[in-house]
């Protein structure tokens, strides 16, 4: 699904921020991405959400080299991933159900279809009662779970979170990482960075090592 | 409803391919969803300039008055225009006969006039018509009663054929005549006229320069409210582009901005220049009736009317994209 080879990135100001990172992710596993902060764990989601261009090296999403994509073909490789952010970034000035129709509406859905998927991902999500509340008025696990259910609105294959439950108390880490084992089971796979030891620890799961650009560990 | 929910089934283990499948389920539903997306902007971006006035109101009074100005001066030229336009066809030269020249006599010499090939027309006026002329239209009635001889001398009105296009045979013409033993005087009436339309063509062409300056300053107006509209955006455009939003996606939004904001300032445009003519008309109709009504004030037609809200819009919708094109480009995601 994912595939790193030998992908080395550097800014002209800071040197190699990744070196030689090689690994693959199949169809419908979940790994976590680890590593100090400056280790290169933000460059790496960038490269794969095209937001950077490696310097060396393929990356390969869905058998599609990253490095061959045109810059106007970028929106549509991005509809293929959903991200989720620390601070779930979504829109203060829209409601639960208009932030989770986003990705729909820009895909160009039609009304009945957005209404139907939204519903579908709140419910996923738990908040199917939600739908008119403005984000300020959501807990801070809530409003990661609508960052969550606007990641999966559309049914990418592959879903990056980026520090998800780096604002969010155990408990709600905890809940969180059991919506993305569901979406595990029904074949996505999911790429978290995180730095949350105990609770990469509890799960078992695949972690992938960042250290000063290079991975020690996958 | 029931074939939507089969679809979810059959291709819930294939979530990518499902995607592309369901996104449109076919022609028409794709249309339909475009011409969605475009109702939604062209409302959405009405209801966030109805839900904070303020930044709007300044920039649309300011473009309003800069195309008042443009319109304003564009309307002044056409009532010039007129205004020559109805005096094109007394490009005649009139023939002040001497004193001593009878009645029989002027008449004689007019149609020797006539024989000549670009003479259209030629029109004796007697020294009794004459004076019942100046008597009707001068208000000096009295005073010329008080006369005991007619002091107005014969009068002949000579219309050339096409006098404008071949001038010189009607300069020809003029000089024959005016050297003629009968003449006293001669004076061709298409001089001035030809200043007046050489003048009103200045005009033209001043009031041409003026709209493309004031085009251009239309155009920067906009564009600047736009910058700062997607400057104050740019993290509803950060996230827009992370789940997979085109560049036309993010302008459509921005450019019925620029749309809107070029059609209120065109109405207020309209409504400001019509208002003034509406000021001016009294003045000009009192100026007119001493001139036996020549002249009509003129406003926007429909046509034109129609013209000032598509330039408008067209050019406010020009300064949009042009900014909200280069602030994408520099609109980085990290």
């Amino acid at each position: 699904m994912l595939k790193f080879e030998n992908v080395t990135k550097r800014y002209p100001e800071t040197g190699d921020v990744l070196r030689n990172v090689t690994f693959h992710l199949q169809r419908g596993e979940i790994a976590f991405l680890t590593g100090h902060s400056g280790a290169g764990k933000s460059t790496l989601l960038k490269l794969i959400a095209l937001i950077e261009r490696a310097t060396r090296g393929q990356i390969i999403l869905d058998g599609q080299n990253l490095n061959h994509v045109r810059e106007s073909q970028i929106p549509y490789l991005r509809r293929k991933m959903g991200f989720i952010f620390q601070d779930y970034k979504l829109l203060q000035d829209r409601t639960v159900f208009d932030n989770v129709a986003l990705p729909l509406v820009i895909a160009g859905y039609s009304h009945y279809e957005i209404a139907r998927r939204v519903r579908a991902s709140l419910d996923k999500v738990g908040l199917l009662g939600k739908e008119r509340k403005y984000p300020l008025a959501l807990s801070g696990g809530e409003q990661q779970r609508v960052g969550i259910a606007r990641a999966v609105v559309n049914k990418p294959p592959l879903i990056i979170a980026d520090e998800p439950t780096g604002n969010l108390d155990p408990e709600l880490s905890a809940e969180i990482m059991t919506l993305f084992e569901h979406f595990q089971q029904v074949g996505v796979t999911v790429l978290i960075a995180s730095h949350d030891l105990f609770l990469i620890k509890k799960l078992n799961h695949r972690v992938l090592t960042l250290d000063h650009g290079q991975l020690i560990a996958s | 409803m029931k074939q939507t929910k089969s679809t979810k089934h059959k291709y819930q283990t294939k979530p990518d391919v499902r995607k592309n499948k369901a996104s449109g389920g076919g022609f028409f539903s794709k249309v339909e969803a475009y011409r969605d997306q475009h109702a939604h902007a062209l409302f959405s971006s009405l209801g966030r300039m109805v839900a904070s006035p303020f930044a709007s109101i300044v920039t649309i009074v300011v473009l309003a008055i800069t195309i008042s100005l443009a319109g304003g001066f564009y309307l002044l030229v056409v009532n010039l225009q007129q205004l020559t336009g109805s005096l094109e066809d007394s490009n005649q030269i009139s023939l002040f006969l001497k004193n001593d020249v009878s009645d029989a006599y002027a008449n004689k010499f007019a149609d020797s006039i006539k024989e000549n090939p670009i003479v259209q027309s030629v029109k004796v006026i007697s020294k009794e018509q004459g004076l019942a002329e100046f008597e009707t239209y001068s208000g000096f009635g009295p005073a010329i009663n008080a006369l005991e001889v007619n002091p107005l001398p014969i009068v002949i009105q000579v219309l050339p054929k096409d006098s404008l296009e071949d001038e010189q045979g009607l300069v020809a013409l003029f000089d024959d005549l005016k050297r003629a033993a009968e003449v006293d005087f001669a004076q061709m009436d298409m001089q001035w006229v030809k200043r007046l339309q050489s003048i009103v063509a200045i005009a033209k062409r001043g009031t041409m320069l003026l709209g493309l300056m004031l085009a251009v300053a239309v155009i920067f107006v906009t564009g600047n409210t736009i910058r700062l509209e997607v400057h104050n955006r740019r993290e509803e455009i950060v996230i827009a582009k992370l789940v997979g939003a085109t560049n036309a996606f993010i302008q459509r939004p921005f450019l019925y901005s620029g749309f809107w904001i070029g059609l209120i300032s065109g109405v207020m445009a309209w409504f400001i220049v019509t208002i003034m003519m509406l000021i001016l008309r009294q003045s000009v109709e009192k100026l007119s009736a001493l001139y036996n009504d020549a002249f009509k004030l003129l406003f926007f037609s429909y046509a034109e009317t129609f013209m000032l809200l598509g330039i408008s819009c067209l050019l406010a919708v020009v300064g949009s994209c042009a900014v909200v094109q280069f602030q994408l480009r520099y609109t980085k995601l990290n």
